[in-house]
This record gives C-alpha cells, sequence and structure tokens, in this order.
C-alpha cells in the first residue's frame, strides 16, 4: 500500500487467554500506538518498531480468532485480536513490510565497518553511506576515524560534528543526470508498406509521440483540444499518420484536396502556425543596428569569385498550395532546435499520452515566462524596443557607471605548509632572551623631533657622507651574506620551497605528519569542551588528556629512536608540538584543582 | 622597509619606500653614534643609486610619522630646481626638504596630546598608501595587469617583526635584518635593488622560517593561546568584557555561571 499508516481497530490482549481491551490500533512507519475505548483504562502502549523484533499471526481459515503477536527484543509480546481476516492481513502486511526494511537497514550497515551508530543517534542509511564512502575516499580520515572513534576516545556524533561542511556538500551532488533527445529524427515516421494487402503500418512509441510534440506545437496543442473530447487517440495518430503520409508522397493537390474535406487533417498539413508566429517575433526582435566596420569585410557582391549570383527570373511562380508543402530544411532546422533545449519530461513517468502532452505543455509554460517577456502588444510597443535595443547598442563607454571590481577570491592555504615553519618559534625561544629592546633613558617628544631636525640640517650642511661605506665593513657585509646565504641552502635545500620535511625520510615524514593531524584534532575537540559544565565533557576531556599524554609518549619514543643526525632537526619539529600538548594538559590538570578545591566541601549530586 | 613595483618590462624598478621614523624609537635610544642621520644619508645614496641603475627607473617615498603619513618625494615629479649650495644631487635637497616639512607638520599635529599616551605605528596606512599608488601608476598606463608587489622589509632594530616577516613571505619579497648597522648601505645595494627579473636568478637571503604566529589584537605581541571572539574572531590575551573590533558584549563566562544563568546574547568568548 502507498500510505504510510494504517488504523484498524483491535483488542489488545496481554495473553491468548485475556479478553482483551477493545480500541485502536494504529501503525505508520516508526512505531504502533493503541489506544483503548475507553479513556480512563491504561493500557494506552506506544511502542517503536525498532524493539519490535518479530510477528506472529493466526492463519485463515483455521478456527481461531484473527490475532497478531507483535514480539519485542525483551522477550515480551503484544497481542491484538482482530475484528476479520481482511484487517489482519493489512496490518500484517504493513508490519513484515517496516521489519524488513529494518533488518536490511542493520544487515547493510552491519556489513560496513564495524559498530558505527550509537542507538540514541537517528541516523539515515542514506547518511551512513556518506560517511562510509567519504571515509573510503579519504584515508588519512580514515587512519583518523579508526583512531579515535575505534579507540574510544571521541565518539561518532563528535568526530562527525567539525566535519559537517563535508557531509553537506557531498549530498548535494547527487542530481541524476538526464538523458536528452536523439539527434535521429524518430518524428519522421516511415511507415511498413505490405505490398500485397495495400496496407500501410506506421508505428508510434512514447518516445516519439514526445518528440513529434516538442517540434510541432501545433499538433500538440490540436492534441490537446481535440483528445479525448472530439476523437479517440487512435483516431487523432491515424488522422496524424494520414497526414505524414500524403506530405511524403508530395502530391501537393491530393493533400490540398483531402485538407478541403477534412478540418483536422488540414491542421496537419499546412504548416505550423504556432512555430510562425514564435518565428516572426524572433524577426522582429533582431537589432537593426548595423556594424559599419564589420560589414565592411563581409561585402561579396562587389568582389569577384565570391557568393552566388541569384538570378530571380528563372524562380518558379508560386502555386496556389504552396501552403501544403513542406521542406526538409525546416523539419531539419525544428528537429535541431528542440534536441539542443533539451528534454523537460520524462516519458517512463507518466503512464499515458494524454499525461505527456500536459507534462509538456506546462513546462513549456514555465519556459515562457522565464526565456521570452512575451510582451504582444501594439505595434508602438514594438518600436520602443526597438529603440531601447539601439540606445543599448550604441552605447558610450564614458557614459557608464563604473564596473564593479573584481574582487580577489580567499585563497586559504594547506595548513602543511606551514609546518615546518613552527621551528622558528623553536628557535627564537632557545635563544637567550637578551635582544630586547634597551630602554635606557628616554627623551621627550620634543627633543626627539628636534634631534631629527638637527640630523637633517647636518646633512644639509655637509653633504651625503664620503665615503659612503668602509671597504672592510662592505667585505664583512658580504661574507656575512654569503655565508648565510650557503647555509641555508645546505639545510634547506636549492628549492625556495622545499621544506625540512622533505628531507626526512619517507616513514619518518608520514609519521610525523600523522602525529600532528590527531594532535591538531584532540586539541580541537579539547579546547571545544572548555569550560566544562556537563559530566559528559568531563568525561570527554578526561579521555581526550590520556590520548594527549598517549601521544606525548609516542613522541619521545620516536625522537629517541632517530639516528643523531636527524634527531635535532626531528626535535626542532616536534618541539612545538609538545608545547601544545604541555599547555592544554596544564590547564586541565589546573582546572582539576580548581574544580576539587571549589568544590571540597559540598558537592551536590551529579554536578561535576 | 621598501616595496617594489614591476615596471612594464621586469627589469625596470618602481620603488616605493616606505621609512617609518617612529619618533618614540628614537625618543628611547640613547645611542650615542646617533645612527639617525647616517642612516639617512645612506637611504639617500641608496635611491640614487636606483635611479641610476636604469633610466626608467621611479623612486616614491612615504614617511610614517607619530602622527601622520605623507609623500616626501617622487622621481616622476621632480623638477630640475636645485636647492641651496648645489652640494648634492637634488633628490636628496628636495627629499630633505620635504621631509624636514613633514616633521614639522607631524609636531604640530602631535601638540596638545598627553605625553604619556601609547604611540601606535602607523605603517598600515602608509602601506596602504604605497599599494594605492602603484596600482594608479599601472592603471593609468595602456596594459592593465594586475601588479605583482612583492614587499621587501629591512627591519633595524633589536627584535623581530612577525607581520613584516609574514608580509614579505606572502607576497614573495625579500626579508633581512641587517647585522651590522654600519654596513647598512652595502645590504640595501645587494639585497633590495634587485628589479623582479634578476630574482628569478639570484640567490638572495632567506630566512630560516617564518614566524607564522598571531598577533593579539590589544597588545600586538604573538601568542600562542588566546581568547577569540566567535563572531569576527579577533583575538584576545585576556579575558575582555566586550570585543574590541566591533563592540559586542561578551557572555558571562563559565565562572559567572554558577551566579547567574544567563547565556548570553549569543556571541561567546572562548578559549583556544
Amino acid at each position: 500500500m502507498s500510505s504510510g499508516h494504517v488504523t484498524k481497530r483491535a483488542k489488545y490482549k496481554t495473553s491468548i487467554k485475556d479478553p482483551g481491551t477493545p480500541g485502536a490500533l494504529r501503525l505508520n512507519e516508526q512505531k504502533l500506538m493503541f489506544m483503548p475505548d475507553n479513556r480512563n483504562s491504561t493500557t494506552k502502549l506506544s511502542v517503536e518498531f525498532k524493539s519490535i523484533q518479530g510477528h506472529k499471526y493466526t492463519k485463515e481459515g483455521s478456527n481461531k480468532p484473527p490475532l497478531i503477536n507483535l514480539s519485542n527484543t525483551q522477550g515480551g509480546s503484544y497481542i491484538f485480536e482482530f475484528d476479520s481476516y481482511s484487517d489482519l492481513h493489512v496490518c500484517r502486511d504493513f508490519v513484515s513490510k517496516i521489519l524488513e526494511k529494518k533488518s536490511r537497514d542493520t544487515s547493510s550497515v552491519a556489513s560496513e565497518k564495524a559498530a558505527v551508530t550509537l542507538p540514541d543517534e537517528q541516523l539515515s542509511a542514506a547518511e551512513m553511506h556518506l560517511r562510509i564512502k567519504l571515509l573510503q575516499e579519504d584515508s588519512e580520515l580514515q587512519n583518523l576515524h579508526q583512531q579515535f572513534v575505534g579507540g574510544n576516545i571521541l565518539t561518532e556524533a563528535e568526530f562527525w560534528a567539525a566535519r559537517k561542511k563535508l557531509l553537506d556538500r557531498d549530498s548535494s551532488r547527487k542530481s541524476n543526470q538526464r538523458v536528452g533527445f536523439k539527434s535521429v529524427m524518430i518524428s519522421e515516421i516511415r511507415p511498413l508498406t505490405d505490398g500485397r494487402t495495400n496496407k500501410v503500418t506506421f508505428s508510434l512509441t512514447p518516445e516519439i509521440i514526445l518528440q513529434i510534440f516538442a517540434e510541432k506545437p501545433s499538433v500538440h496543442r490540436a492534441f490537446l483540444n481535440l483528445v479525448p473530447n472530439k476523437m479517440t487517440e487512435m483516431e487523432f495518430w491515424t488522422k496524424y499518420c494520414r497526414a505524414e503520409y500524403l506530405n511524403r508522397t508530395k502530391n501537393v493537390h491530393a493533400a490540398a484536396a483531402e485538407a478541403a474535406e477534412d478540418e483536422e487533417l488540414a491542421l496537419f498539413l499546412k504548416e505550423d502556425d504556432i512555430l510562425a508566429t514564435e518565428v516572426r517575433k524572433k524577426i522582429r526582435r533582431v537589432d537593426p543596428t548595423l556594424d559599419m566596420e564589420a560589414d565592411e569585410g563581409d561585402d561579396y557582391m562587389h568582389l569577384p569569385d565570391h557568393g552566388i549570383f541569384r538570378d530571380g527570373s528563372k524562380e518558379l511562380n508560386e502555386s496556389q498550395h504552396e501552403l501544403y508543402r513542406r521542406t526538409l530544411l525546416q523539419d531539419l532546422n525544428r528537429h535541431a532546435a528542440v534536441v539542443l533545449e533539451g528534454r523537460t519530461v520524462d516519458v517512463e513517468m507518466e503512464d499515458n499520452t494524454r499525461a505527456v502532452a500536459e507534462a509538456l505543455a506546462r513546462s513549456k509554460q514555465g519556459n515562457c515566462g522565464l526565456k521570452f517577456s512575451c510582451k504582444e502588444g501594439a505595434d508602438g510597443n514594438e518600436s520602443e524596443e526597438r529603440l531601447d535595443r539601439m540606445a543599448r547598442a550604441t552605447a558610450l563607454e564614458d557614459l557608464q557607471p563604473p564596473h564593479s571590481l573584481p574582487l580577489a577570491p580567499l585563497s586559504i592555504k594547506d595548513a602543511r605548509d606551514y609546518f615546518d615553519s613552527q621551528q622558528v618559534n623553536a628557535l627564537e625561544t632557545s635563544r637567550d632572551p637578551s635582544g630586547k629592546m634597551e630602554s635606557l633613558g628616554s627623551l621627550s617628544t620634543q627633543e626627539a623631533y628636534a634631534s631629527v631636525r638637527d640630523a637633517i640640517s647636518q646633512i644639509k650642511a655637509m653633504g651625503v657622507s664620503d665615503p659612503i661605506i668602509n671597504p672592510e665593513v662592505a667585505l664583512k657585509v658580504f661574507n656575512g651574506l654569503t655565508h648565510s646565504i650557503s647555509s641555508i641552502k645546505y639545510n634547506h635545500g636549492k628549492n625556495p620551497r622545499e621544506s625540512v620535511l622533505d628531507r626526512l625520510p619517507t616513514a619518518t615524514k608520514e609519521k610525523l605528519l600523522q602525529h600532528w593531524t590527531c594532535i591538531q584534532e584532540l586539541l580541537k575537540h579539547f579546547w571545544s569542551s572548555y569550560p566544562i559544565t556537563t559530566p559528559y565533557l568531563y568525561a570527554k576531556v578526561t579521555r581526550l588528556k590520556d590520548a594527549m599524554s598517549n601521544i606525548y609518549r609516542q613522541l619521545e619514543e620516536m625522537k629517541a629512536s632517530l639516528k643523531s643526525d636527524l634527531r635535532h632537526q626531528v626535535s626542532l619539529l616536534v618541539r612545538p608540538m609538545q608545547q601544545a600538548l604541555d599547555a592544554a594538559i596544564q590547564h586541565h590538570d589546573a582546572d582539576l584543582q580548581k574544580r576539587s578545591a571549589k568544590s571540597g566541601g559540598e558537592r551536590p549530586n551529579g554536578y561535576v | 622597509m621598501s616595496v617594489d613595483g614591476r615596471g612594464y618590462p621586469d627589469y625596470i624598478v618602481i620603488l616605493v619606500l616606505v621609512c617609518d621614523y617612529w619618533i618614540p624609537f628614537h625618543a628611547k635610544m640613547r645611542n650615542p653614534t646617533k645612527p639617525f642621520p647616517t642612516t639617512l644619508s645612506r637611504m639617500l645614496a641608496f635611491l640614487n643609486a636606483i635611479l641610476t641603475l636604469n633610466q626608467l627607473n621611479q623612486v616614491v617615498v612615504i614617511a610614517t610619522g607619530c602622527n601622520s603619513c605623507d609623500y616626501i618625494y617622487d622621481s616622476s615629479k621632480a623638477t630640475n630646481q636645485s636647492f641651496g649650495n648645489g652640494r648634492m644631487p637634488t633628490l636628496c635637497a628636495t627629499l630633505l626638504q620635504n621631509l624636514e616639512e613633514f616633521m614639522t607638520r607631524d609636531e604640530q599635529l602631535g601638540k596638545g596630546e598627553a605625553e604619556e599616551r601609547i604611540a601606535c605605528s602607523l605603517l598600515s596606512g602608509s602601506l596602504s598608501m604605497a599599494l594605492c599608488y602603484i596600482q594608479r601608476v599601472f592603471r593609468s598606463g595602456s596594459l592593465h595587469p594586475q601588479p605583482r608587489v612583492p614587499i621587501d622589509s629591512c627591519y633595524i632594530g633589536a627584535q623581530n617583526s612577525a607581520f613584516l616577516q609574514q608580509a614579505s613571505y606572502i607576497t614573495s619579497g625579500v626579508h633581512h635584518k641587517p647585522q651590522q648597522l654600519d654596513g647598512l648601505f652595502q645590504y640595501l645595494l645587494t639585497i633590495f635593488a634587485t628589479d623582479l627579473h634578476s630574482r628569478n636568478f639570484l640567490q638572495l637571503p632567506k630566512p630560516v622560517g617564518v614566524d607564522f604566529r598571531a598577533s593579539c589584537f590589544c597588545h600586538k605581541s604573538t601568542i600562542d593561546m588566546s581568547y577569540i571572539c566567535s563572531v569576527c574572531l579577533s583575538i584576545f590575551c585576556t579575558r575582555h568584557k566586550k570585543c574590541s573590533t566591533w563592540g559586542s558584549v561578551f557572555a558571562k563566562g563559565a565562572a559567572d555561571l554558577k551566579l547567574m544563568k544567563d547565556h548570553g546574547n549569543g556571541t561567546d568568548l572562548r578559549q583556544g
């Protein structure tokens, strides 16, 4: 059944022998509810389907009353007796559908990574798949996930809470690609001719019909008007195919003769008036202004050997039945235009031709509102439009308002580029802080200004000092610069963007980066948990702190295990990480002390 | 500090020199050799040298004082009028004259303020002026490329400037702190006079690493742990009652939660 819920009269029994309380049983996708008739009775029920494990029911044809027995996960059961077996069947089908869906979901999840949901987290199956997909795509993310969620340091919800952007972005990429129209002109239906019986058979599929409606709007309109009021669909298409056949024979006179008799046939034979009006509109909107400069190159008339010379004297007279002649070129152009416009109606979705026609009409209406501003007015409007267009074409550049300035896009760099620059801080702090500013004495501002002015007048009087630089000093400067440049080159490599990391062996580098991302993640969660207001946060912070001490130890071990020439560089890199961890652990201990000091005496229940 | 600009070909230099003569700095120094006049004369020689390297080179000098910033010299506008006694090139004479006038004006602006006012550097203002000048030069030409403006910084002083380091790194300029002040001219000519074309094959000194740490908004000191406004991400080293960038009042902290159960206006001061 298509509805999402079922309501039936039933009696709720606690056991088979129990006479049961009459009431109404209501089932929907998440739970079942039972309301007894007697409002004062206490046997109201509301049970989630999550806790329903299985169902048993009495068979029709047996002498037993129609009963259904729903067993839940704790071993209890709910028994309902229905008025009739048909009610029982309806409810039974519904329940079995839900249970089946539930088992499918749980089994598909269980077959993937272990233990991904918590019972208190309501996740749809789609979100679950999305998370698993993300984990499979990014191995770094997978490592983090395994380490933290698998190691019981963070819960699933916390891990993904920081990554909402990833989840959101993926869910919007769901649009299916629709197949467009074929470039083959299937609307040019060719019949099968049977020479013996002189029968001509046309076969129309829904796809062909959709194309016909798209390419020939007057046929579309005729269909909507005539079927099923004036004629059946079969008759309509018969007439249409007859018109096509007549056109194919290129017998204009025969076509005219038949058109004179049958009104509807005439519709199909003469030119499409809707298309004609559209084309006329388009012609009116053509830009009448002339680009003189560009046109000069297009003058084919006065250059010899260019273009085709047209001699109007050889043209045939127009026959009075010109109306019924249709050219291949017109059809081809129209088909191409329709294909390029794209498909807006899905044939599979519609049940019959009428529905297809209506869907197409609806989509066209929508398009018309968007694409053209269909201003059909008097000619006055048209000329106004034309003037407006001309004004736009001859716009004067200097009278334009200023264009909005282009914005530079925000470029957020990968944090890893800055990884190795942290060692500068380590170097700075390791140097002794004696290079502080000498705050010896102070001149007042006035005196300072005066001294500057003195200096200026001194230079004016004496000229720029000569020599500008002492040769020994210059040599020293050169040597110093050369030395520093070459030492940096030695330490950091020739490439200015090459980092210290690249000079370490790959295994060490990978481990370092992994530790770093773990530490970032831990610190992120750690600092966001403060200030601690609930016991949950407290437990989380304790877990995080243990993990941080663990990583600290791992860093120390790694440093000790390295060869001596690498050890110094790695310790420089590792130092800021350790500093960050130290700061966090210190803060945690301080906070703990403060708490225990504050609540030294009375401690209300549950308050941490 | 200097700002280099790219001329139309790569080997032409449009140098916009931003000189930060922060008066309180000089007020605190008591160095008897008084480096200021010598620094100034070396700078003048350096500017002259730049102009000599190529006929199309241009030099603009912007001075940052205590209370104002202003253009001191523009080589594209200089007239051939010579000041004084002809003992020095026009550039120096004009520049010194303008500098003197600028100092007088700056002092006038500063009159009436309290002596103990905390002075802050107007470097950002003069950098903006420099960049606007460069943009104007490029827009007035027939080409409209986006100029790539590397910012070179030469730091004279005891400490290190994280801001200048970061600025030079991000704009792929050169940052250097001369070890010997009396060799300043040599440093300037060797490192900072190079045009962009030559920088492709010259090895210029690179700092060991750049200090990317953030600075707090209240004291401008580099910090590792700070309080951050959850809306505008301004960084503070101590707990504040309201954000100094946009004035919103912060919510009460956890310590005060026991006293008043009020969760504030939706803005929060987080620690991290």
